[in-house]
């Protein structure tokens, strides 16, 4: 099992950009991204992202994300920047106490680039880049469509979306589909087999590995059986949160050639150490039969890592890091 | 009625129906205020912790007298010490730490504290600030303090098992909190529980809380509950069974929609209604107001009645904060009036009262 250290991505900002930013920017709704920013925020944005970047590779990751410095929205971000999206009110992201505009789709969503031209800066700085988006099936619950008509086409025009940003990537290692929506608003009977489709619909846009990652709890189990259809090269799994019923699913059910193992918290400050993080991989592979093997192993944060302070968020990027770097040595 | 209410009215109030007027607690700080806490930040600059006592009394005095001017029955002085509502008390509870400021939405941040051992009481938290208020006014002081839920669940938790066992725990020093606020001669406690509407499942852990904060505190200090933005239905009625005597709900920003969920069953403890609303800077004007609190009758009698402002009203600007108070006295003082003359039918009140 090859052990590679890596994270969801949705970073904080670094402290002197959270202020810069939120001054040339202001504070308030309708001052957040809207994809169209001049020279000067740009040219901030593109500061975060090297000294992102910087970071990951000082540490020693074996991935290395762009950072989604410029997604005020988090997960919707890709959307609340599109030409026929409007943002609605501050709505709450998730179970969580952070906030995000409302992407009100009304009109077709059409190839956008926002996503590529990041990883395209990001490319200039790393070899070994891991691109990070949102699952369609979350981007669509988190967004409001008033152009679609119903959920189903919504769900898959949102995938083809999707599918056209991850083609216009450039030369990549890894795809981390982020996938919360699956477990904290399961789909229904039916829409789990499309969610699994619009998964692969993006999945076999990308020219990489692609990471079909879960959080916040577990899967139902038919909604994890469905996600097995999907073709991706990985699931990923928060044993965070729940350890014993994503240890089940895997267990019972088997899963990809290669996994995910979301091991170190990205929404508490305590700093996991390396041998911690060792200590939980293990025990996934000794908990797993040996009849299933596997190749690839990401050793990862279980959520983006934006939740917490620089100094901590700092910290577990390293612990990651020296988490799998000694076992290789 | 909570027999605890009518140590509120003022002497020589003008109708018989007393409706109790009172806010939320935050209030917008004067810019001299924000200026004065930057210049304490600055090391640069030569002002130090007296400067900053002057500063903060100077606007407390201030905000606590333009409360009173507003017309409103009890004050508090707008929270003028306080930069947080978790802050300003993981700042001053031995077992948390701040590690820097992490996302809310946008560009708006907070330093979110860590608890990193057991929590313990450690310099008092609100006895001074209450002390100088009722120094100051000549009303009754309300002291709003944040809820043990709220600490808890906005902190990182990284030395209890459970967020639940460390709410407990900080129910616990609250409770301590308001004894020596008691003994300072406090009367009306406001619990803030925000945190709540995120989580309405775990009602039952804030019922908890409220039992230890309860605790031996005298039945003549009114203890109230602030609860904001979130779906009631999902915590209503399972609320009437916590040991406070009133609820101050936000409910004008919804438009009233929820109101139907207090009715079923009879709402039996005392209604602190929002009357105005918090977040949109447009001052509702006196008939509008008394239309809301109208609404209120709908759910209790006039005796039982409070009205204040959906929420803390700081990000307002200051004069619509003002004129919001001093319109919705207005309007409280008609509504009595209206009552007194038996121009508005008020459903009997139910025989247990």
């Amino acid at each position: 099992m090859n052990r590679i250290a890596t994270t969801p991505g949705l970073f904080p900002l670094p402290d002197d950009a959270k202020e810069t930013l939120s001054d040339l920017k202001g504070h308030q709704k309708h001052d957040l991204v809207s994809g169209d920013e001049g020279p000067e925020i740009e040219a901030a944005y593109d500061e975060v992202r090297e000294e992102l970047v910087g970071l990951q590779r000082d540490a020693g990751l074996d991935r290395v994300v762009e950072g989604q410095g410029r997604w005020d929205d988090m997960l919707a971000h890709p959307l609340t920047v599109h030409e026929n999206v409007e943002t609605g009110g501050i709505v709450r992201y998730y179970d969580n106490n952070n906030f995000y505009r409302d992407p009100i789709v009304e009109g077709e969503l059409t190839f956008s680039g926002d996503l590529a031209a990041d990883l395209e800066a990001a490319s200039e700085l790393t070899g070994d880049l891991q691109a990070v988006v949102p699952g369609p099936y979350s981007l669509s619950e988190l967004a409001t469509d008033e152009y679609y008509g119903d959920d189903e086409q919504f769900l898959a025009a949102v995938a083809d979306f999707l599918a056209g940003e991850v083609e216009a990537f450039p030369d990549i290692e890894t795809v981390f589909v982020l996938e919360p929506s699956l477990v904290t608003n399961p789909p229904e009977e039916g829409e789990d087999e499309r969610a699994s489709g619009a998964i692969g619909t993006v999945a076999d846009a990308a020219d990489a590995d692609v990471v079909a990652h879960t959080y916040w709890g577990a899967l139902e189990e038919k909604v994890h059986a469905h996600l097995l259809d999907a073709d991706v090269d990985a699931i990923g799994y928060d044993f965070v949160t729940n350890h014993e019923d994503n240890l089940y699913n895997v267990t019972e059910y088997g899963t990809k050639d290669s996994v995910a193992l979301g091991v170190v918290d990205g929404q508490n400050t305590l700093v996991e150490s390396p041998e911690t993080i060792r200590d939980r991989v293990d025990w996934f592979r000794d908990s797993v039969p040996d009849a299933i093997e596997f190749d690839d192993a990401y050793v990862t944060a279980n959520t983006g890592l934006f939740y917490l302070p620089v100094n901590r968020f700092e910290q577990k990027l390293q612990a990651l890091a020296d988490a799998t770097r000694e076992v290789k040595a | 009625m909570s027999s605890n209410r009518e140590q509120f009215r003022p002497d020589g109030h003008d109708n018989d129906h007393f409706l109790l007027t009172t806010v939320v607690g935050s209030y917008p700080k004067p810019k001299w205020l924000d200026r004065a806490n930057d210049l304490y930040e600055d090391p640069e600059a030569d002002f130090g912790d007296e400067e900053l006592d002057e500063a903060e009394d100077d606007a407390a005095r201030l905000i606590t007298e333009e409360h009173e001017r507003a017309g409103l029955d009890v004050v508090v002085d707008g929270e003028m010490r306080r930069n947080e509502m978790v802050e300003f008390f993981a700042d001053r509870i031995e077992g948390y730490e701040f590690n820097g400021p992490v996302k809310v939405w946008g560009h708006n941040y907070f330093d979110k504290p860590s608890v990193v051992s057991d929590v313990a009481y450690d310099e008092s938290w609100l006895v001074d600030e209450y002390e100088f208020t009722a120094s100051v006014a000549d009303s009754p002081v309300k002291v709003p303090i944040t809820g043990p839920y709220t600490l808890a669940s906005w902190s990182f938790n990284e030395a209890y098992d459970g967020d639940d066992e460390l709410a407990y725990d900080l129910a616990d020093l609250v409770n301590e909190e308001i004894e020596k606020l008691v003994d300072a001669g406090a009367r009306y406690i406001q619990i803030d529980e925000p945190a709540l509407a995120t989580t309405p499942d775990d009602h039952a852990i804030v019922g908890e809380c409220l039992e230890r904060i309860a605790a031996g505190i005298p039945d003549d200090v009114r203890i109230g509950l602030h609860v904001c933005y979130g779906d009631y239905s999902r915590i209503y009625p399972e609320i009437l069974e916590f040991p406070v005597d009133e609820f101050d709900l936000e409910l004008a920003n919804g438009d009233y929609e929820q109101l139907d969920v207090f009715t079923d069953p009879d709402f039996s403890k005392d209604l602190a209604l929002g009357v105005v609303d918090a977040h949109v800077a447009e001052v509702e004007s006196v008939e509008e107001i008394e239309a809301n609190i109208r609404k209120g009758l709908e759910v209790v009698p006039p005796e039982r009645l409070t009205v204040s402002p959906d929420c803390g009203v700081k990000l307002l600007p200051r004069e619509v904060a003002y004129e919001k108070m001093a319109n919705l006295v207005e309007a409280a003082r008609n509504v009595e009036a209206d009552l007194d003359d038996g121009a508005i039918d008020v459903p009997a009140a139910p025989a247990d009262d």
